[in-house]
């Protein structure tokens, strides 16, 4: 078991080091630091000195890959390469434009982006596999067909359209929760209420629906025939046998998106004014950030390997027959 | 008039799609499997309402990708000149919608404007009369609502008489399935047979599609009775009629749609079927791409690239005649980058059943036989993936509509110039904040995308139910 993790840790290097060149390359080779420059400063205000300030001030005056002006090792350290791709594995980020430390408020950001996102997948998962279950209950009946048809509807409607309706009617209408904000401590949970129960409204269609057809492929099983000529009422079946081999695929399916809750959602943040990584990083590429922007994609597929990672250790853990080599 | 015919790139990349598709489904024709598989969707009652629903906007979305310039008046002699402006032909039929604008905010159907105004002569603030909406009723509103109500029946009585002679029509040309129907609702006992009756089954796809012919004729009627005479969806905050963005909105969300796809499938067939096929250092290599570029989250991706093709937009300026035609590239440039982050999925898909297709029967034959590698993978391996790509194709459909939203809303997504649903719910966002609220721009987003995206999702289920080998039971 611990020799495959570690041969797994291993072969996450050479893509993080593909990540990273992807990075690399399209953030200063598609354009160079003088095109950003540019651009951010405006039309206006272009002049040579201008660049070459705001380059200087973001550490964007070195050369790209190899610097012929520095000896020895310098060649290769003073570089944009070195300094903002290479760095970015030692957990060094830089700074953004505002001149804080990107590292650091990676770290402060982070509470309240899981302190949503956590509850918001428990809870959605909780509540997709129990409607799942109802449906598959009353399978080939109307009120399975009904529940199919209002998942697809579910489905239909842009996530953007519950968090404004949510916010409408909950908010505005109903006067039950605080618009948008944050607070810390037990302070948070009134400001939690709101977005929590929208993105589990909002993604309860799509896996209610996946879940259903689980829990119908599992329904075909032999197992689950015995059970029912062994005279075990429906209700025994589904519950203590099907759910229990059910969830096997359907736990192992999520683990995949568990590292990434720490990275918040990138909607529900930045409507309800929570500061977390979402919200970072919307405001980060409105402000056109490139530093932030370019960190955010780095720890994001870190976070989504490592839930690779996971989901490979959970399968072995949930189902005995899968061994790891 | 006379005019000059622009042909912008996303215009001729659509047309090129439509020529793919129907070249596909002339080619599907011949081939047994896929036509029993169609056959299937074409039975299928709510799979073909969707698909009534979807040709709706794909007409409206075609209408609008017919650009051209108008040509301006000119002195006799002269050079002909052309306006900067470029306009569709949808623009063309929605003129009156299009020139017909106001001042402010309107609600539906209002006669007056939203918000009080001081008027001239007066120091009192009033609400100002809409230069458009109701301008026919002249002063006296006593006739205001009676005026709505009648040209409501007018519309819904006309568009259910061109409904019933369409019935008419189509009862003479299906004339034994209506029999069949009768026979077996005159016997009286379903079941036993009798709903297994091909012809039943089909009069059954027929007929939803009907309802849904008359929904959208009913919809049809009303909207132009009523847009004849007022704002129907009410104006936004500039005044610009609300039913005419939200039609234009639709072309938008096709060609994310569809022409990202057009990126998506070349990249996503060709190195499925080469990683699948060729295995070796080919496979790891593909497989070490789609890695990479699938661990990167969605989202970020997009916006780092989006970011990085803005640069280069606002930094080549001399590219672009027109703002349309840069709105174009940068609409265009968004359907690529999607295009290159979406393949990995579907890529996953084609290598792992190219690796069972490999091993069969019928391919180890043709590998005996001396067929060379490229012929087989076109000959013997990409028609049996036919069905997934298609499957892929359609089910992406809708999730592209849904995404450009939301990218849009982020700042990442279409030029802000460029009318879609994106942009209309970033804009109307802020107005439910207002009091009292404006919540028709929402409204109508809200309802246009959502017949959209769950016509295709209908659709998208029931082709992938008749296609996939695995759902049958």
């Amino acid at each position: 078991m611990l020799a495959y993790v570690i041969r797994r840790l291993l072969y996450a290097i050479p893509i993080l080091v593909g990540v990273n060149l992807l990075t690399f390359a399209l953030f200063f080779v598609v354009n160079t630091p003088d095109d950003m420059a540019r651009m951010q400063l405006g039309v206006k205000r272009v002049t040579p000195e201008a660049i070459q300030k705001w380059k200087a001030e973001r550490g964007y005056d070195k050369p790209l890959l190899w610097n012929a002006t520095a000896s020895g090792s310098a060649t290769l350290t003073e570089t944009i390469f070195f300094s903002k791709s290479v760095r970015m594995f030692a957990g060094d980020f830089g700074r953004a434009d505002d001149g804080r430390d990107i590292a650091r408020e990676i770290a402060t950001r982070m509470g309240p982006s899981l302190a949503i996102a956590l509850p918001t997948f428990v809870l959605g998962l909780f509540v997709a596999i129990a409607f799942a279950l109802l449906l598959v209950f009353f399978r080939a009946t109307a009120l399975d067909f009904s529940g199919v048809v209002l998942c697809v509807a579910m489905m239909s409607i842009s996530g953007l359209f519950y968090i404004i309706g949510g916010q409408w009617l909950v908010s505005k209408v109903w006067h039950l929760a605080p618009i948008s904000g944050y607070g810390g401590g037990f302070d948070a949970a009134k400001f939690l209420f709101l977005p929590v129960i929208i993105g589990v409204i909002g993604g309860v269609g799509g896996s209610a629906r996946w879940y259903r057809t689980i829990f119908l492929e599992e329904i075909t099983r032999d197992y689950v025939r015995t059970a029912r000529a062994k005279g075990l009422p429906e209700r025994v079946v589904l519950f203590r046998h099907v759910l229990r081999n059910a969830l096997i695929p359907i736990l192992t399916g999520v683990v995949v998106v568990i590292p990434t809750l720490f990275m918040g959602s990138l909607l529900t943040e930045s409507f309800f004014g929570i500061p977390g990584l979402g919200s970072y990083t919307i405001d980060a590429i409105n402000a056109q950030d490139f530093a932030v922007v370019r960190s955010m994609v780095f720890i994001g597929s870190v976070l989504y390997i490592v839930g690779l990672l996971l989901t490979d250790i959970s399968y072995t853990l949930a189902d005995p027959r899968v061994r790891l080599q | 008039m006379s005019f000059q015919i622009v042909l912008l790139w996303s215009d001729a990349l659509l047309f090129v799609l439509i020529a793919a598709i129907v070249g596909l489904a002339l080619w599907a024709r011949r081939q047994d499997a896929l036509r029993a598989a169609w056959g299937r969707v074409l039975k299928d009652g709510v799979a073909m309402a969707a698909a009534t629903v979807l040709a709706v906007f794909v007409l409206i979305g075609l209408l609008d990708s017919l650009h051209y310039r108008a040509r301006l008046e000119a002195q006799p002699g002269a050079a002909a000149r052309y306006a900067v402006e470029v306009n569709s032909a949808l623009d063309a039929l929605l003129s009156d919608l299009r020139q017909r604008g106001e001042k402010t905010y309107s609600a539906p159907l209002a006669t007056h404007l939203f918000a009080k105004e001081a008027l001239e002569n007066s120091t009192q603030r009033e609400f100002p009369r809409l230069k458009h909406g109701g301008a026919h009723l002249g002063q006296d509103l006593s006739g205001h609502e009676f005026d709505i109500a009648l040209r409501l029946s007018r519309g819904l009585a006309a568009a259910l008489a061109v409904w019933l002679a369409l019935v008419a029509l189509v009862s003479r040309t299906r004339k034994q399935e209506f029999m069949a129907v009768l026979r077996v609702m005159r016997s009286g006992i379903p079941g036993d047979g009798a709903g297994n009756d091909p012809k039943v089954v089909q009069s059954k796809a027929t007929g939803a599609v009907l309802v849904a012919l008359l929904a959208i004729l009913l919809l049809f009627g009303v909207a132009l009775s009523l847009g004849g005479g007022y704002h129907v969806f009410g104006t936004d905050k500039v005044g610009q009629d609300v039913l005419y963005l939200s039609l234009k909105s639709i072309r938008t969300g096709l060609l994310i749609g569809t022409l990202t796809t057009l990126v998506m499938l070349p990249l996503a067939v060709l190195l499925g079927i080469l990683a699948g096929y060729v295995g070796g250092w080919v496979d790891d290599l593909i497989q070490y791409l789609y890695t990479t570029l699938s661990s990167i989250p969605g989202v970020l991706l997009i916006a780092a690239a989006v970011l990085m093709m803005q640069v280069i937009i606002d930094t080549h300026p001399q590219w672009f005649a027109t703002s349309a035609e840069r709105a174009d590239a940068r609409l265009l440039a968004l359907c690529l980058i999607l295009g290159m982050t979406s393949w990995t999925g579907v890529a996953r898909l084609l290598r792992g059943e190219t690796l069972k297709l490999r091993e069969l029967e019928f391919v180890q034959a043709a590998q005996a036989f001396g067929v060379g590698r490229f012929a087989i993978m076109r000959r013997h391996i990409l028609p049996n993936l036919m069905h997934i790509v298609l499957i892929a194709l359609v089910m992406d459909f809708s999730g592209l509509v849904l995404a450009e939203a939301v990218l849009s809303y982020v700042g990442v997504g279409v030029d802000p110039t460029t009318i879609s649903f994106g942009t209309m719910i970033n804009t109307a966002r802020m107005e439910l904040a207002r009091e009292p609220m404006v919540w028709w721009s929402l409204a109508a987003a809200f309802s246009f995308m959502f017949a959209l995206v769950l016509a295709a999702n209908l659709f998208a289920d029931a082709v992938r139910d008749a296609f996939d080998p695995r759902s049958s039971t």
